[in-house]
């Protein structure tokens, strides 16, 4: 991620540099294929907080459907993510976010 | 996954002929129906799947891409091919861009976890702006199979 210090985000637990992050799951049926992307990025697109979603190794931006579609075979049904995010409206963007996971992208 | 697990190479289209979403659709149908991937007694009902698809929202997902794409009974693995547009053609993208690069996927109904991979290796290619890039600027199949190949020897880092 561009402008992003390595290490930053959740050390046990507690955000640093004003991160905030939570833990999601898919819970949906087909895991995160085209729609459920694009759902990911229009909504956290309506935030100015910087938001990524941290799969295992990987980090991608929730802003970029090309980025979220990266991790779309690496996350099938039950997989946990965690969604971190700074800036203004981080908290809003999480709370949004993680409806939209748990709602199983109106499937 | 890698492009040669799906990718029809007797499918490939570099020169699209197509001006509007049906059309480019239809046309790559034909193409695996004319490479015998696809059943032709099939087609009209894998199109109008597709087209179904994409009522639900675009699969233009930015960046001159779409990945148009359906479940169908008809076929017993995951069965794909790739067209290019020289002109570009409006398909409601994400982005509003015209698309350039098509990658048509049709999958058996029980196997969404090929889906998944196929998407999952397009995009991860596609990150890189010069695959993208030579792509686009493909004149013929042969082109684009060798630009596959080499994508597939991962010549273009992630």
């Amino acid at each position: 991620m561009p402008g992003r210090r390595p290490g930053a985000g959740v050390l046990n637990g507690e955000p640093m540099n004003g991160t905030v992050a939570r833990n999601v799951t898919v819970t949906n049926t087909e895991g995160l294929h085209v729609r459920p992307c694009d759902l990911i990025q229009k909504l956290a697109r309506k935030f100015t907080a910087q938001i990524e979603i941290v799969c295992g190794s990987e980090r991608v931006d929730a802003k970029s459907i090309l980025s979220l579609l990266s991790i779309a075979a690496s996350a099938p049904r039950g997989t946990g993510l965690t969604i971190e995010a700074s800036g203004a409206d981080a908290e809003a963007a999480l709370e949004a976010l993680a409806e939209l996971f748990a709602r199983n992208f109106d499937e | 996954m890698k492009f040669s697990d799906f990718v029809c190479a007797d499918a490939i289209r570099a020169n699209l002929q197509a001006e509007d979403k049906e059309g480019v659709v239809r046309e790559l149908a034909q193409a695996l129906a004319e490479a015998k991937r696809i059943n032709s007694a099939e087609m009209e009902s894998i199109v109008k799947a597709i087209l179904k698809r994409e009522e639900l929202g675009s699969t233009g997902i930015g960046r001159g891409v779409a990945v148009p794409h359906t479940k169908h009974p008809s076929v017993d693995r995951l069965v794909g091919t790739i067209g290019v547009s020289q002109s570009g053609v409006d398909f409601d993208s994400l982005d509003g861009e015209k698309v350039q690069l098509f990658f048509l996927l049709i999958s058996p109904p029980d196997r969404p976890g090929d889906h998944l991979r196929a998407l999952e290796n397009i995009s991860r290619q596609l990150r890189d702006d010069t695959f993208c890039k030579f792509l686009k600027q493909s004149k013929s199949a042969e082109d684009i199979k060798h630009l596959l190949e080499e994508a597939d020897h991962q010549q273009f880092g992630k």
